[in-house]
């Protein structure tokens, strides 16, 4: 037996091997080391963020006017609210997660199999809930249009608010322009070339939009650049209509990777990116949840005598909570 | 198994009797930290949403080297800032007894805090750093470019 098992004779020193000198097991570790680089790349992604906005500090979005809406009150303006909630499920499927983890080393299988049902069932409302607000902001809500070199032209009217205070109102794009006819038809294969096609045209051109501006002398242009106390510079009415006129180029409703009705499009760039892929990691995170879930379940944990997987793949889900802590503040509250 | 856990938050201010009791605390802690930042991001008070000191003029050594000391305050609006530091707080909460790092041996604490924490604050530095060139690039007095047309 001498030939095959070596004996070095340093077992019991330091760096004879078989030393915990961290005391946690091989994969705790390995995922340690791997929560500790996705940390690395989440920040750098929030660090191009900030990039971009201080490339673009003076006229970069109010998130506060982009996230206004919550699922079933509609038409009410209510910045923070849904975001809070979607904040507040994450923690708490943090919540359920550790209970699961603590559960895990009292060894008590029953425990263990709620809280992980509990925390698969917060990250499934909390990705729902995040394709509500893409879907949202996709969709848009006021329009606007785009000038020549890229900026954004928001329409509104100054009112008076309930304390009387004067405030300027969004106005829907729709809520004024005027049809012209003869306009331009989208190119589809029936009526043209046959092997090319084009996306659907915008809902309204930047005649329309300026015919019906013309026509209502209550509507004012806002462009994208932030004044001294922060908001958006309305223009007067002279200047309104020669902006739409000679810079008015697309009409935008909504937000995607080209144009974003809100404002600079970087900023919908990033908001998709970063969401969506902190998105993704809690799509991952519900999957490996599931399987550690039936792991459970069928009892591998109980026969192995450790529940340390939950632990393992607990780092991982909150790991994902404390991105989004950091997501929630400097997409929401910067 | 059994794994011993330290009870006590707040250097020892508050001590849980069971590992169970500490996270229901601490969820209670993230809950009023989260609820303050969305009460402050709803209201905006306006004492919070000025730069409370300007930066020291010159561009000499000494201003140079304060105005980096306290960017936080010469550069950056006191709401922006307490959500910063808030956003830290509860980043410390959640790995610190969510992911037990409390618990964990010094060395291996260490190694994670520290890798991440210097790693990313020196991304950031050089990415804000270039965001402020490129806009003064586009908005400076002397600047060739512009994108107001």
């Amino acid at each position: 037996m001498d030939s095959t098992v070596v004996s070095t004779g340093t077992e019991d020193k330091t760096w004879g091997g078989g030393n915990n000198p961290l005391r946690a097991s091989y994969g705790k570790l390995m995922m340690w080391f791997f929560i500790v680089s996705d940390a690395l790349t989440f920040s750098a992604f929030l660090a191009a963020y900030g990039f971009s906005r201080f490339k673009f500090v003076n006229e970069w979005p109010i998130a506060d006017e982009v996230f206004t809406h919550v699922p079933f009150l509609h038409g009410q303006e209510l910045p923070m609210i849904y975001v809070a909630f979607m904040t507040f499920i994450l923690i708490m499927s943090s919540v359920t997660m550790v209970l699961a983890v603590d559960a895990g080393h009292h060894m008590n299988k029953a425990k263990v199999t709620i809280y992980m049902f509990l925390t698969i069932i917060g990250g499934i409302v909390f990705v729902g809930s995040q394709a509500w607000e893409w879907s949202t902001f996709i969709n848009g809500d006021y329009g606007a249009v785009q000038t020549k070199a890229g900026n954004i032209l928001q329409f509104g009217e100054y009112v008076n608010d309930e304390e009387g205070e004067e405030v300027f109102k969004r106005i829907a794009i729709e809520d004024f322009a005027v049809t012209v006819a003869g306009d331009r038809v989208a190119h589809e294969r029936n009526n043209g070339i046959w092997f090319t096609d084009e996306a659907a045209l915008p809902p309204f051109s930047v005649d329309e939009i300026y015919t019906g501006l013309a026509a209502n002398d209550n509507i004012l242009v806002r462009t994208q650049i932030l004044n001294e106390e922060g908001h958006k510079t309305v223009l007067s009415r002279a200047e309104s209509l020669r902006q739409i006129e000679e810079n008015g180029k697309l009409v935008v409703k909504g937000a995607n990777l080209k144009v974003n009705e809100y404002g600079t499009t970087l900023f919908a760039d990033m908001f998709f990116f970063i969401t969506g892929f902190h998105g993704f990691h809690v799509t991952m995170g519900i999957i490996l949840n599931i399987i550690i879930f039936f792991n459970v379940v069928l009892g591998t944990y109980e026969r192995r005598g450790s529940y340390e997987m939950v632990e393992k793949v607990g780092l991982y889900w909150h790991f994902v909570d404390l991105v989004w802590v950091f997501v929630f503040t400097f997409f929401y509250l910067v | 198994m059994a794994q011993e856990h330290k009870l006590e938050i707040f250097r020892g201010l508050v001590k849980f009797k069971s590992n169970k009791d500490k996270i229901w605390g601490v969820l209670i802690f993230l809950s009023i930290v989260t609820a303050i930042e969305v009460v402050l991001g709803i209201y905006k008070p306006d004492i919070l949403m000025e730069i409370w000191m300007d930066p020291f003029e010159g561009g000499g050594f000494f201003a140079t080297v304060g105005n980096i000391i306290l960017s936080p305050i010469v550069y950056m609006k006191p709401l922006n800032f307490i959500f910063i530091v808030l956003t830290i707080v509860k980043a410390y909460y959640i790995t610190w007894d969510f992911m037990h790092v409390r618990d964990e041996t010094g060395s291996l604490r260490k190694m994670i805090v520290w890798t991440a924490v210097f790693l990313i604050s020196y991304l950031v530095f050089i990415l804000l750093q270039e965001g402020g060139y490129v806009f003064n690039a586009y908005n400076g007095a002397d600047s060739l470019i512009t994108h107001d047309f």
